[in-house]
């Protein structure tokens, strides 16, 4: 093959093994911020019996879940007697049984599942349930009571509603106000449980009328894609409700680009770019609605207590409880310093 | 239903000469009329937005905003036109949209502003063709094989990279090239790379012997073989334009969404093979136009902005919107066998 050592492969040659280089040296992320994490002081730090945790989750393939995985393991490290087994996470229902079920071979002594799919893994917490190993739920919920000992996770329709009476106060004087709302993904029961709080408590406020609503997919492209729409469709609003911070770097983008200010815009999950632009109120975005990773961290709190046979600090209770719903708080200009550390990339 | 399509794929290999007899001409004819059917449907969808919301559907903002929008999948979907005309398959399309964006805003790549995001999304792209160009020209890969392991591993390194987290894009002339301000009479710079695609492919299929191999290749590779044609070399050719495509594709997302995600490009396959199809590119090969493909994206486009302008929800939105692939695609077969 005579081409391949003509000058102009050489050329070409030399030109791919330098652009190989370069891209090689581009594929760097590193920055000065800290990851994700809690600073929370846990909870009851004195030592007890030695506890193995096993914690399996779905693919983080989004910073929320990204976050998770790192409250799961900083929160394990700050605990001595916590030993931390945790699986590479995976979207697929069939493989996440299989690194559950090594988990339960290898008697650890608690498990922490967020599931993929809490239905379709509904099975498999049963079955570690019967072998002795309780298992605390995180977030997504299995379909039976008798597949976890406790359940914790976040309230999606109180984040609809909190969002709702956070934009319901700010806009209660204002006559005739109008909203609108960027949904996440619609084939979701979580999307839908966020519209109906966040319709419920517009209800309170009846010179408010939300006006459109579309759904985008979480990601900063379609909130790019879908917010311009929105922005052409109406011509003036007063209000906006974002459900996902990761699709509204998306929104805003398409606010910034279609030039519009005119309206207050809240958010919701909690991105550190999110809390970023609240502290610097620079922007349309004044607010966002929790839906705290840090529940991770608390599943870990709550696995060492099972494993120890404690409650949980600051309860009368001598058993941890069977069901935590998380708080969806409002974080805006007066309270995200407190946050800020919590927030996701 | 490719039984149907099958005389024109047998003529393929005598039209290279490019004046050719009548043959030739009928295909051009048909192509026509097939063009023009697409603008009907196009037409109409126009005249119901413009009869549902009047104001907010004809006005310039929108025009930019439909085209904009239009711009990143139409530009990979020129690439992929080229490919299915010559027979094969792209399914990575999207995951090398996301692999090229996220690698084009990390940190490191963002130190080296503008240049740096622009030449690592290109390259990104062309490098990714390039291995799908190799392992199915040289490494007989079936291209539906070949491709699907390309999107596996490229959304596979695209989180690695990120981690799950979005890169936010801190270079402010790249954020600016986004932006109302850099609008050239009143035209978005997104549209014109979109227009530049658009003509470059145009010529490249219609006016040069690369763009009849490719539609022999298509047509019937073993006859492209013996009357000279270095198939493997073209598709190899072929595979690095799609990805050409795709890197500039990542690039103008980029510029748009201000961000790299690895989430990015999510089904552009099917966005793209649907695009291709409803302009009349025939999924085995042999024939296709890009000026189809750039309406068939253009009328996806008109479609998801009147729905939003309307304030239809995603449920109703996804029926009609596969309501509309069948029409189109049966409207157009109708024209085409009534001529």
């Amino acid at each position: 093959m005579p081409e391949f050592t003509s000058r102009r492969g050489l050329l070409f040659g030399t030109a791919a093994v330098g652009a190989g280089a370069f891209l090689t040296g581009c594929t760097s992320n590193e920055s000065s911020d800290e990851p994700a994490s809690n600073d929370q002081p846990a909870a009851d730090d004195k030592p007890g019996k030695q506890v193995t945790i096993g914690f399996a989750g779905p693919q983080a393939d989004h910073g929320w879940l990204n976050a998770i995985n790192e409250n799961a393991k900083s929160r394990a490290k700050k605990y001595k007697d916590v030993t931390l087994e945790i699986t590479e996470g995976s979207n697929d229902t069939a493989a996440q049984i299989g690194q559950i079920e090594t988990l339960i071979n290898k008697k650890v002594d608690v498990l922490v599942i967020l599931p993929a799919d809490g239905k379709a893994l509904t099975q498999i917490g049963l079955q570690a349930m019967r072998a002795d190993i309780p298992v605390v739920n995180l977030d997504r919920i299995f379909n039976s009571p008798q597949a976890y000992r406790c359940w914790i996770g976040g309230d999606n329709y109180g984040m609809g509603l909190n969002a709702g009476h956070y934009i319901g106060e700010k806009l209660k004087d204002k006559k005739n106000a109008r909203v609108i709302e960027l949904a996440g993904l619609d084939n979701l029961e979580l999307t839908q449980q966020r519209t109906q709080g966040f319709d419920a408590a517009l209800k309170n406020y009846p010179n408010i009328k939300k006006v459109a609503r579309q759904a985008a997919d979480f990601t900063v492209e379609s909130g790019q894609a879908k917010m311009s729409q929105l922005l052409q469709a109406q011509s003036n609003f007063d209000a906006l409700w974002n459900h996902d911070d990761d699709q509204g770097v998306g929104a805003l983008r398409a606010i910034d680009q279609a030039g519009r200010d005119d309206f207050l815009m809240v958010g919701g999950a909690g991105a550190l770019s999110a809390f970023q632009a609240i502290k610097a109120d620079d922007g349309v975005l004044k607010a966002t609605v929790l839906y705290p990773p840090t529940m991770a961290a608390s599943a870990i709190d709550l696995a060492r207590a099972l494993g120890q046979g404690k409650g949980v600090g600051g309860l009368a209770e001598f058993e941890i409880p069977a069901s935590l719903t998380l708080y969806s708080a409002v974080v805006d200009k007066e309270n995200v310093d407190q946050y800020m550390s919590t927030g996701f990339k | 239903m490719t039984q149907h399509a099958s005389p024109p794929r047998d003529d393929t290999p005598k039209m290279s000469p490019m004046e050719g007899p009548s043959p030739w001409r009928a295909l051009t004819a048909r192509a026509d009329v097939r063009t023009l059917s697409l603008l009907g449907v196009l037409a109409a969808l126009i005249i119901i937005g413009g009869i549902t919301k009047p104001d907010q559907f004809l006005d310039t903002r929108n025009l930019q905003l439909v085209l904009t929008q239009a711009s990143v999948i139409g530009v990979v979907t020129v690439g992929m036109t080229f490919v299915i005309v010559s027979g094969g398959i792209d399914l990575s399309v999207g995951a090398i949209v996301a692999l090229a964006s996220v690698w084009a805003t990390t940190v490191a790549t963002q130190e080296f502003g503008f240049l740096g995001i622009l030449f690592t999304s290109v390259i990104v792209g062309v490098g990714c063709g390039l291995v799908n160009g190799m392992l199915i020209a040289y490494g007989a890969m079936v291209p539906f094989i070949a491709t699907l392991a390309m999107l596996a591993s490229a959304r596979g390194l695209a989180l690695q990279i990120t981690d799950g987290s979005t890169q936010v894009v801190t270079v402010q002339s790249v954020l600016d090239l986004g932006g109302r301000d850099s609008y050239i009479l009143g035209i978005p710079p997104l549209v014109m790379v979109f227009a530049v695609v658009t003509v470059i492919g145009w010529l490249l299929l219609n006016r040069t012997t690369f763009g009849r191999r490719t539609v022999a290749v298509g047509g019937n590779a073993e006859a492209a073989r013996l009357a000279g044609i270095d198939v493997r070399r073209q598709r190899l050719y072929l595979y690095l334009l799609s990805g050409l495509c795709c890197g500039i594709a990542a690039f103008l997302l980029v510029v748009l969404s201000g961000s790299g995600q690895n989430t990015n490009g999510n089904l552009y396959e099917l966005d793209a093979i649907a695009a291709a199809i409803i302009g009349g590119t025939l999924l085995s090969g042999g024939r296709g136009t890009i000026v189809g493909s750039v309406l068939g994206v253009l009328i996806f486009t008109t479609i998801t902005n009147i729905f939003a302008l309307n304030n239809l929800q995603s449920d109703v939105q996804q029926i009609a919107k596969g309501a509309i692939i069948v029409a189109a695609v049966l409207v157009q077969r109708r024209t085409a066998h009534t001529t």
